[in-house]
């Protein structure tokens, strides 16, 4: 047998690529997909065709344009789509920093599709749907362990969607205190996600934004010159996305609660400190913690998913109703809460995303949660060790460890080459890796932010590292290499200039780029 | 008693100890608690997370079917809730789609690795927007409760102004939501019904009609299941007054209902659970928001917009985020509302739904449910002293069951109907009072003529056995 020579470092990959035409292309008049069940001829001798009872002006007199197509050749073609997707399930999912892209087991996929599950109406009598209600009343106490707050509700659909519950909160707080017309000023700081300050502001705030100071952590001084009686609440991530732990973050929670204010952590970079450090302890009123993040649930390709929010005691009744209570066994939902937001999602938020979840937490037990955050900052400072090394990488602020993730740069790369972060960016996909680069605006030149979790061994994160090795080695030969990756993607550069930004030329769906592209052949005819 | 050595995980590999200690030798650090340095000693947890010990995979499996079990699904009793969530038929290609690895782990990935996320999101937008009939669609928002908050904040924005006209007949818990994401800049003001037809008042909708309402919405068919017949006069109305019309729509009746925006409306929203999701108990739930294609209203959405463009290779599709500096991901707090995970997942299912049933299949689909009320409506209302539907108005998929003069309770008849293993619909009784004792019953496709027969025989039997 010949002895097959594999001394690579770097992946030899290419994306599928299958070409696939868009849906509508695959028409073909007269085929379908599937067959709908007709009326019991029955209930159509009783009723006639239904469709002529209704008021004749709303009947639809033109067939929505759908395509028709077989049912494999439907399913063929999101197959071959879902082949071109590069899921967390394929690749050494450590370029996409802030969103936590661990490992989400099978097994507990087989529990969220389950019909015990899937085919539970939210509106069901509350003694039917008693497993459900379980699941979610302990989850909540797990989640008072981890943060040290006295409850929860799993009603919001996303960590933006926490933050606009939080805000909600602070609020309906201020208002049951009639200082909400007073208190109009929140304050968060450069590294949160956009989402934070977005979210205040949709609640009406004024947002004050802090800077770092030169170690990269807020700035405590800046902090005490905008507190005032004008200040409604703080929120911030800790760490944040730079993976440093803000030291004197007792300090700050205690300026703002001096003053009045409520202060609301953003602990989607949570997974370096479950059973290390807690919400509570930090002088936090409430926080929320990403399911489809720190608890291992699926992102879904951008949701559904949870934003599970905690609060103290005082501020309890001030979350989005129902939230689950336990008596002698048998577990309710409860709507009485006496100064309720209202709501942030209909029904009970995604209780699929509740369940997986708990069945994360439920096998990896208290000391199994420890394990996690340990390894993960295990992971993210070999990583980071590693990455200083290589020539034109740095990582801005303190030298000492780092949590769960770090926010790199390229700048002396860049100036160096010319090859920029997002050059390098599509150049990782050619390496089967997803990249990420930071939040606008970068505040970190040429940024970009690694979290390797806990669920990558050592052999993938070396994976990574020589990819981002070869693409400074490239940036330093040939940097034209680089800049015009990708190279062995699904789709060549796409031409972003152009088609994004200009209501001419932009075309968010196919009947609309059928319009302007004709346009267009008749203007130049 | 020796400690016993850690167990590596199966979800965690270094926790392999040579592993650890090689990589810490790397860093150049003795433990791995040195790590933690940063976070001050006095912050760092020193008890005992109360958390059971971590289970096998078989015992998780136990445990969870223990649990799992307590419940009684509707896949168990036979199903006749809706009001917001309801129950139909899934194709098993939409669930084999939404359960492929690649597209379930898959979050924001680039063009070039996720090159298909982007065209399943892609095509979804382009087919709902057939139904509607409308250029412009968003990636899917958190549910059709949130669509509407957001279609309302983008007509403030465009007007300028900060009120809003809402049906009295609205979900309360889809108007809780609604009120949240306006307050405490925009005020909602709900206009009365006809008592007769459920039909919005338009007397009422005039007089509360004023150069501050920025938008007038209402919903087609209605929460209550009614079909609004004037969405032509209302939008009339709003256009006089300078407001934007928003209808809220349920997908499933496009394919023999008009689109709203035949009827003059500018933003469309709605709920895609019906396109192929099961209900689990809500986490189905996902909205959309369309418009046609006028920069007012695209520079409006806070939401994902994917379009089409060339790439440097002819023949090539390629994707990207449409007119992105107007999200809060771009420009944070000056951004237009906020942006972030929703249910891109659920975008893609409706899409794989919508391709399955065509035109076909969405007015056969609308033709079945339509036919299957009309049956229930009318064998109910063979029961003496029950009248099979509270409004006179024509119905899509849900009807209010009007069992005031029954001398029974909805909760009592629920209770009978549950002992029959028959989830009853619900009892508006506590959500809007002045209608006394009505309840809301879902009838779809999945109801076949036996399931109705049960329905009908289980209420007869209980008010004549009172």
């Amino acid at each position: 047998m010949k002895k097959i020579k594999r001394d690579r470092s770097v992946r030899d990959f290419h994306q599928a690529k299958w070409d696939e035409p868009i849906i509508f292309e695959l028409h073909q008049p007269g085929e379908r997909g599937v067959s709908i069940t007709a009326a019991n001829p029955v209930i159509v001798k009783a009723v006639g065709n239904g469709v002529s009872n209704l008021p004749s002006h709303l009947i639809r007199k033109q067939a929505p344009k759908l395509p028709e197509i077989a049912q494999n050749r439907v399913l063929r073609h999101y197959l071959r789509l879902s082949q071109e997707t590069l899921g967390a399930d394929f690749n050494v999912e450590i370029g996409q920093g802030t969103c936590t892209m661990k490992y989400s087991p099978k097994v507990n996929e087989e529990f969220a599709k389950s019909s015990k599950m899937a085919s539970l109406h939210p509106l069901q009598d509350d003694r039917t749907v008693q497993g459900m209600l379980e699941v979610i009343y302990q989850l909540d106490l797990y989640m008072r362990e981890i943060s040290g707050m006295d409850y929860f509700s799993f009603q919001p659909g996303s960590g933006t969607q926490s933050l606009f519950a939080m805000a909600s909160i602070v609020r309906a707080y201020h208002e049951a205190n009639g200082e909400a017309d007073q208190r109009d000023e929140m304050i968060t700081t450069i590294f949160s996600h956009p989402s934070q300050a977005a979210t205040a502001a949709v609640k009406g705030y004024k947002i004050i934004t802090l800077d770092p100071d030169e170690d990269g952590f807020p700035d405590i001084n800046k902090l005490k010159a905008v507190v005032s009686e004008r200040t409604a609440g703080f929120v911030v991530a800790n760490p944040e996305d730079t993976g440093i732990y803000n030291p004197k973050i007792k300090e700050f929670t205690k300026i703002v609660r001096d003053a009045g204010g409520i202060c609301y952590y953003d602990q989607a970079n949570a997974n370096g400190l479950l059973g290390i450090t807690r919400a509570k302890e930090a002088g936090f009123d409430m926080c929320f913690f990403n399911l489809h993040k720190t608890f291992s649930t699926p992102h879904a390709c951008g949701g559904p998913a949870t934003g599970a929010l905690g609060v103290v005691e005082r501020l309890k009744q001030f979350l989005p109703g129902p939230i689950v209570r336990h008596d002698a066994g048998y577990y309710s939902l409860n709507n009485n809460l006496t100064n309720s937001i209202g709501k942030v999602r209909s029904f009970h938020g995604v209780p699929q995303t509740v369940i997986r979840a708990y069945a994360w937490i439920r096998t990896l037990g208290a000391e199994g949660l420890k394990a996690v955050a340990e390894v993960a900052v295990l992971n993210n400072n070999y990583l980071y060790h590693k990455i200083l090394k290589i020539r034109g990488a740095s990582a801005p602020y303190i030298k000492g460890s780092r949590l769960e993730q770090v926010r790199y740069s390229w700048e002396q790369l860049a100036r160096e080459t010319g090859v920029t972060t997002e050059d390098v960016q599509r150049r990782m996909a050619d390496f089967a890796h997803h990249y990420w680069t930071s939040h606008h605006p970068y505040v970190v030149p040429e940024p970009f932010t690694l979290e390797p979790t806990e669920s990558y061994s050592k052999a993938d994160l070396d994976e990574y590292i020589a990819s981002l090795t070869q693409i400074s080695n490239e940036a330093y030969n040939n940097p034209e290499k680089v800049k015009s990756a990708p190279h062995n993607s699904s789709i060549h550069r796409v031409d972003e200039q152009d088609y994004f930004d200009h209501p001419e030329k932009w075309a968010i769906t196919w009947r609309s780029y059928l319009k302007k592209a004709q346009k267009e052949v008749e203007v130049k005819n | 008693m020796q400690k016993q050595k850690t167990m590596v995980h199966p979800y965690i590999p270094n926790m392999v100890p040579e592993i650890q200690e090689e990589m810490l030798q790397e860093i150049g650090v003795k433990s791995i608690d040195v790590l933690f340095d940063g976070i001050p000693q006095e912050l760092h947890y020193r008890g005992e997370m109360n958390i059971p010990d971590g289970l096998s995979e078989y015992e998780l499996r136990r445990h969870m079917e223990n649990i799992m079990n307590k419940n009684i699904s509707a896949g168990d009793n036979l199903n006749f809730l809706g009001a917001g969530c309801w129950q139909h038929f899934i194709p098993a290609v939409c669930d084999e789609i939404n359960q492929r690895a690649e597209f379930l782990t898959a979050y924001a990935g680039e063009p070039y690795e996720d090159h298909g996320r982007f065209q399943a999101l892609y095509e979804y937008q382009s087919l709902v927007a057939e139904l509607v009939d409308m250029d412009v669609v968003n990636v899917p928002t958190f549910d059709w409760a949130q669509a509407a908050a957001t279609s309302i904040r983008m007509a403030t924005r465009i007007t300028g102004r900060n009120e809003v006209l809402l049906p009295k007949l609205i979900s309360l818990d889809k108007l809780k939501v609604i009120k949240n994401y306006c307050s405490p800049h925009i005020t909602c003001t709900l206009v009365d019904y006809e008592d007769q037809s459920g039909q919005l008042n338009l007397k009422d909708l005039k007089e509360k009609m004023s150069e501050n309402i920025a938008a007038v919405y209402f919903e087609n068919p209605s929460f209550l299941g009614f079909l609004e017949e004037h969405g032509e006069e209302i939008s009339q109305i709003a256009k006089g007054q300078g407001a934007i019309t928003i209808v809220g729509v349920d997908p499933s009746s496009l394919g023999v209902i008009e689109p709203p925006s035949h009827y003059g409306a500018d933003i469309v929203c709605g709920e895609l659970q019906p396109l192929g999701l099961h209900m689990s108990f809500g986490g189905g739930l996902a909205g959309f928001i369309a418009t046609h294609d006028d920069i007012k209203y695209v520079q409006e959405y806070p939401s994902r917009l994917f379009g089409i463009a060339p790439t440097e290779v002819e023949g090539e599709y390629g994707f990207g985020d449409v007119y992105y500096d107007r999200t809060s991901f771009a420009v944070r707090e000056k951004g237009k509302e906020s942006v972030g995970t929703q249910t891109a997942l659920w975008g893609i299912t409706a899409g794989v739904y919508l391709s399955l049933l065509g035109p076909k299949g969405m007015y056969e689909l609308g033709q079945t449910v339509i036919q299957n009320g009309l049956y229930a409506r009318k064998q109910l209302g063979e029961i003496s002293n029950l009248k099979a539907s509270r409004f006179t108005s024509s119905s899509f998929k849900e009807f209010v069951v009007d069992f005031n003069k029954t001398g029974r309770t909805v909760s009592e008849i629920n209770e009978y109907l549950l002992q029959n293993g028959i989830f009853g619909g619900k009892d508006l009784s506590t959500d809007f009072p002045e209608l006394g004792q009505c309840a809301l019953f879902c009838i779809t496709e999945i109801h076949l003529k036996e399931d109705i027969d049960k329905l009908v025989s289980t209420i007869q039997a209980c008010i004549e056995n009172k």
